[in-house]
């Protein structure tokens, strides 16, 4: 999804940076409040960059014959809420743009939107939806990095189209043609990523119960109970 | 705990299969140069739409070859398995240790009048060792 340096006009450029910019500070505030009020949830943040690091780093081979990136950002949306994904993923996205020629400066803008932005959201609105309905966790955590990930080149797409409308086409062509580049490239790489983030909630609810309750996460019977009634009086 | 063992490594399995299946099936061949980046074939879409555009800003540090990218890929992906590695290392050790010092409390707590029983047991480990001589004095 990383659009590449200076393939953004840039009016473009700057727009997607100005529309980013608050999300990302304030992302950085929530995330000063989370270590401030909670210390002991500091290596948990670090590893939910470190999911996002690991996971954009790998590159996997699908099945339209081309390779793409998972993203990384549903684990750490659902665990601790997506502003402070914007944070964690423009650092990722820093350092590949710096280091690796990968994405770039004049276009980080965009692809913080794409991934650090609009991917966190839908997924972690996707999973609270499925709470709410009950739906079991590892499946809402599935559904929440899928979406995550699979909106990220949605948007990438859309971005593009808007840079480069096709001449004969217009918007809707170029979206079709960015689309099934990165869009359906993306949808095998999106169930990998559901399900290696499944495989790590499993191992965070082994690991970390406390940390995880305290999050909102696992449910513990009380405040379950306490849920369920603030529900009914809703529906009353 | 063999059942979630299970599950676990299924999840694995299924990841790895999802890689590997693109490869075998041949699902690259229709193309001149089978798996490429998606990113690449994004910029050459832009060059077929726009065949005049110049990218007007170029990266400011350009790995010099493709071994030294992938060096740097690695080294990315590295750093985040270690820490990853570190958080679940450190959660397990640290549960061990609380197991083993609540367990000993309780051992010592049974065993108050036997003195050998006591001893014994904390020639075992060295996990909660302050745990255990707090609660037996």
């Amino acid at each position: 999804m990383h659009i590449a340096e200076g393939f953004l006009p840039p009016a473009h450029a700057v727009a997607w940076g100005v529309a980013s910019a608050p999300f990302v500070v304030h992302g950085a505030r929530s995330l000063t409040r989370e270590v401030r009020e909670h210390p002991e949830s500091t290596l948990l943040l670090g590893a939910s960059g470190a999911f996002a690091f690991v996971l954009s780093a790998l590159k996997l081979p699908s099945v339209t014959g081309s390779c793409s990136h998972p993203t990384g950002t549903g684990l750490g949306a659902v665990l601790f809420r997506p502003p402070v994904m914007a944070v964690l993923g423009t650092i990722t996205l820093l350092f590949q743009a710096l280091l690796l020629a990968h994405g770039g400066l004049t276009t980080l803008g965009a692809n913080v939107f794409s991934m650090a932005i609009v991917g966190p959201w839908a997924g972690y609105g996707v999973y609270r939806l499925l709470r709410r309905y009950d739906v079991p966790l590892m499946v809402s955590v599935f559904s929440a990095a899928f979406v995550a990930d699979l909106s990220t080149y949605c948007v990438t797409s859309v971005q593009l189209a808007l840079a480069f409308p096709d001449p004969g086409s217009g918007f809707l062509g170029a979206l079709g043609k960015f689309g099934s580049i990165f869009a359906v490239t993306q949808i095998p790489l999106a169930v990998s990523e559901g399900l290696l983030t499944v495989l790590v909630m499993r191992m965070l609810v082994q690991s970390s119960r406390g940390e995880l309750t305290r999050l909102g996460v696992l449910v513990t019977s009380a405040t379950g109970r306490k849920r369920a009634e603030s529900a009914g009086a809703v529906s009353r | 705990m063999s059942r979630n063992a299970r599950i676990n490594g299924l999840l694995l399995l299924a990841v790895a299969a999802l890689a590997v299946l693109p490869l075998v099936l041949g699902l690259g061949d229709h193309k001149e140069e089978p798996f490429t980046g998606a990113d690449g074939e994004a910029e050459t879409a832009i060059t077929e739409i726009d065949p005049d555009y110049e990218p007007w800003f170029s990266p400011l540090y350009e790995p010099p070859s493709g071994e030294i990218e992938s060096a740097l890929f690695s080294l990315q992906a590295a750093i985040g398995a270690g820490a990853l590695a570190y958080y679940f290392g450190l959660r397990r050790g640290r549960r061990q240790g609380e197991e083993r010092a609540s367990a000993r409390s309780r051992d010592a707590a049974g065993a108050a009048g036997g003195d050998v029983a006591a001893g014994a047991d904390t020639g075992a480990g060295a996990g909660g060792d302050g745990a255990a001589s707090g609660s037996r004095d």
